[in-house]
């Protein structure tokens, strides 16, 4: 069989197609979002979609299971707790078709918001719980994990993190299986969780469990390895290769591929044979709990840290081997910090730039997306950022905290359209039914940016490229019998527009809505509208003021004490920059 | 034994496709290979780090600190940011490129301009391949990566597959010839020192 390097992503994807999967379902979520964008490529076999939230996704991939076909859902680990609530109850109901829930979690947060470890779901929910921890893994575990699930009625949930996700591998790869469909029959006391019907549910759940740690035991998704007896480690996932590469062979291993149910007896078997137990793992001290529990002494999380990634450098510290590494001098210079910035012509900057001349008037809570970059330098637009959709709700709740001291602020609360498909509809109808006091802004870039482009309820196209109908976000914003007086659709570039409107906002009571509207410029289409477009900066009449400066265009710098535009090729025309300046040195190029 | 090659440059310069490229060619030339790439936040404007081990067999995909048999650098102060992984007795391969960063062009940092300089001063074998300037001069400045690329096969002796035909193959149809020629420019930029 033919032999090729692929991210696990990838593998995913391709197991799941070679295991006759029927649909997929997901909202993007790094490290997640490619398994649903490469199992698009089998889209004559497999019915994708983006769902307009991972709560969405995981109930539409459960309907499916339910229905009898083979589905899978896929999210970042902050997904999950989005998706909980259908996971924890369709844990009783079990399946009909196989069904995968795959969560991916970042430790070191190198694109998220907290480190959670969501192996701690699978004993919580009583799911199943499988752990690649390469490429090859993530083929081979996601088609078994379809059997798995089939053969004890369960959810089965394939956990990864980042580098398992974005780590490329060599993978042998396999043919499609036939679809695997079973008749949809009607179990209402299987499907329907009544009180009556869970109740016996839970009953069957957890026989089915200890069934499963009975699999477990013989599994050969769990390996042992015997080496030395002096060392036994117990590791999963990305960690055993980290310990393989800090230990070699001088250690023994038991590695679990199956995660959830832990087999006991296999821990017993091969803890009793060791002298000393050291426990490899990322995050929480999971397996750590699982043996101790069982009565064995070990070494984990006393010396590993919770927090971050490992790599070998960091297990050979906390084990006290020698280090491998030694790094070389230290060069007496430092480099100068490189953080993300918002893209050079991005709609988001006019409307950062423009509520910073409001600042005085106003209180922020911003959200998840590239508009997240205008939470720092220079333009500190925001206070509060914690999950999806809470730059709508929590800015009801602060807006009350607000009103009951007095303080005459105005709660601006923002998030981007993919984002308002995905929670923050929900808070726009409680701001307008507890008459809140803020002003809820929509930065409508059409596009789901962030994490790469993808389509959103918003757009006409869906995932496997078929046209679709696209939801009009202002027609939504209608239906809540706001007054239209109090709406104001903007184009962000256009600071005379953008002004009014926030100044608009901070003079009424009440809710109000600005939908700041500008097509991100990395959309294809965009992007090829605006290729050759250029700013030019007539350097006799720019007076090195720097007021073009203060918009933070990456295409601009300061040079010889005048503004140039350094990066023609990025710069996109949009004109920002030429509003600033009072005495016209900035005009578009051919104007 | 395991090599490791940690690529640094910035978001847009085509890191990510060079790993691409080397790992098939290092799969052809019938090595175990794992590479790991960060994506998300820095796509506007960060840093990007690709790292790549290859060897007989090998088990995690990234880099360590003081883990690096070699650096790749696509810009100058990048090259400076990942000195910390470099192995001592290790290899630096860098464009001097300059790219400034926000910090930079609102005047809040400044930029070492003499960091090439300075890290020839700190580490033994720093080769430094103006590989924008002759993309550049080539015709086309996004070929920089790939001269890097010819840079980079050529100092570890990388022979014996057809880097070409692979690179033909994986960059867009219409900048092969550019790319081949940035290819060839930067194996002799290496061959002439
Ligand atoms: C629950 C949850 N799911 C997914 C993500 C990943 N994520 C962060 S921002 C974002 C999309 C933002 O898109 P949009 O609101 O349109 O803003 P844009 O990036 O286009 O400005 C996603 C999917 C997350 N942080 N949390």
């Amino acid at each position: 069989m033919k032999k090729v390097i692929m991210s696990g992503d990838e593998a995913v994807a391709r197991g799941a197609w070679e295991a006759g999967v029927s649909l997929a379902a997901a909202y993007p979520g790094t490290p997640s979002t490619e398994i649903l964008e490469n199992m698009s490529l089998y889209k004559d076999d497999v019915y994708c979609m983006w769902a307009s939230n991972e709560k969405v996704a995981a109930e539409v991939a459960i309907g499916a299971s339910i229905g009898g076909v083979r589905s899978i859902a896929s999210m970042k680990h902050v997904g999950m707790n989005v998706a909980a609530d259908p996971i924890f109850s369709a844990a009783y109901t079990g399946v009909n078709g196989g069904l995968v829930i795959v969560t991916a979690d970042d430790p070191g947060c190198h694109s998220s918001q907290n480190e959670q470890d969501n192996r701690l779901y699978a004993p919580h929910a009583k799911l199943g719980m499988l752990e690649p921890s390469d490429s090859q893994e993530c083929k081979d575990f996601a088609a078994a994990a379809f059997e798995i699930s089939e053969k004890f009625d369960t959810i089965m949930l394939l956990r990864m993190t980042t580098r398992v996700c974005h780590s490329k591998s060599i993978v042998e790869l396999g043919e499609r299986g036939e679809a695997v469909v079973y008749p949809y029959e009607s179990i209402p006391t299987k499907y329907t969780m009544l009180p009556v019907n869970a109740r016996k549910r839970h009953v069957i759940r957890e026989e089915k469990i200890k069934e499963m740690e009975e699999y477990s035991y013989t599994s050969p998704l769990n390996k042992i390895e015997y080496n030395d007896s002096k060392i036994g480690v117990v590791t999963s996932g990305i960690s055993y290769m980290h310990a393989k590469e800090a230990f070699g062979d001088s250690v023994s291993y038991l590695k679990f591929g199956i995660t959830y149910p832990l087999s006991a007896k296999l821990i017993r078997e091969f803890c009793g044979k060791m002298d000393k137990i050291y426990i490899v793992e990322e995050g929480e001290p999971y397996l750590e709990n699982a043996v101790k529990a069982l009565g064995f002494n070990c070494l984990g999380k006393d010396v590993v840290t919770c927090q971050g990634e490992l790599d070998a450098e960091i297990i050979r510290r906390a084990f006290g081997i020698e280090e491998s590494g030694e790094s070389t001098e230290k060069c007496a210079l430092t480099a100068p910090d490189r953080p993300p910035v918002l893209c050079a012509g991005c709609p988001h900057r006019g409307f950062y730039y423009s509520l910073g001349k409001h600042k005085k008037d106003l209180v922020a809570v911003g959200d998840i997306g590239c508009y997240s970059l205008g939470a720092s330098a220079p333009f500190f637009g925001f206070d509060i950022g914690i999950c999806m959709g809470s730059g709508f709700s929590s800015a009801i709740g602060l807006a009350k905290a607000l009103e009951a001291q007095k303080d005459k602020r105005k709660v601006f609360g923002m998030l981007g359209d993919s984002t308002f498909f995905h929670s923050g509809i929900t808070g726009l109808v409680d701001a307008v039914h507890s008459k809140a006091n803020v002003c809820l802004c929509i930065l409508d870039n059409s596009i789901t940016a962030m994490t790469g482009h993808q389509d959103n309820p918003g757009t006409s196209k869906d995932v496997m490229g078929y046209e679709v109908p696209s939801i009009q976000i202002t027609d939504i914003i209608k239906a809540t019998g706001i007054s239209d007086k109090n709406v104001r659709v903007v184009d962000p570039v256009d600071q005379k527009e953008i002004d009014s409107a926030i100044e608009a906002a901070i003079k009424s009571d009440g809710v109000f809505i600005i939908v700041s509207r500008r097509p991100c410029v990395l959309i294809k289409e965009v992007a090829r509208a605006n290729a050759g477009a250029h700013c030019v900066i007539d350097a006799d009449k720019c007076v090195g003021c720097k007021l073009c400066m203060k918009v933070a265009c990456p295409a601009m710098a300061f040079e010889n004490g005048k503004a140039v535009i350094a990066d023609p090729d990025g710069c996109t025309a949009c004109g920002l920059c030429a509003q600033m300046c009072k005495v016209n040195a900035i005009t578009k190029a051919g104007e | 034994m395991t090599t490791n090659i940690l690529l640094t440059g910035v978001g847009g310069q085509g890191t990510i496709l060079t790993t691409k490229i080397l790992s098939a060619g290092l799969v052809e030339l019938g090595y175990d290979v794992k590479m790991s790439e960060i994506h998300g936040m820095s796509q506007r404007g960060g840093t990007v780090n690709t790292q790549l081990r290859y060897g007989d067999k090998v088990y995690a995909p990234n880099i360590g600190l003081g883990e690096a048999d070699i650096i790749v650098a696509f810009e100058k102060v990048e090259a400076l940011r990942a000195l910390p992984y470099l192995k001592k007795g290790g290899k630096i391969v860098m464009d001097d490129r300059e790219i400034y960063s926000m910090p930079v062009l609102t005047g809040a940092q400044s930029y070492p301009h003499e960091a090439a300089e300075e890290l020839k001063k700190a580490v033994g074998d720093v080769l430094v391949v103006s590989a924008s300037k002759i993309a550049e001069s080539i015709g086309n400045i996004r070929a920089q990566n790939i001269c890097l690329l010819g840079a980079l096969t050529e100092s570890l002796k990388l022979n014996g597959i057809d880097w070409e035909a692979l690179i033909a193959s994986m960059v867009p149809p219409k900048t092969v010839d550019v790319n081949l020629q940035a290819f060839r420019a930067g194996v002799k930029a290496v061959q002439g020192r």
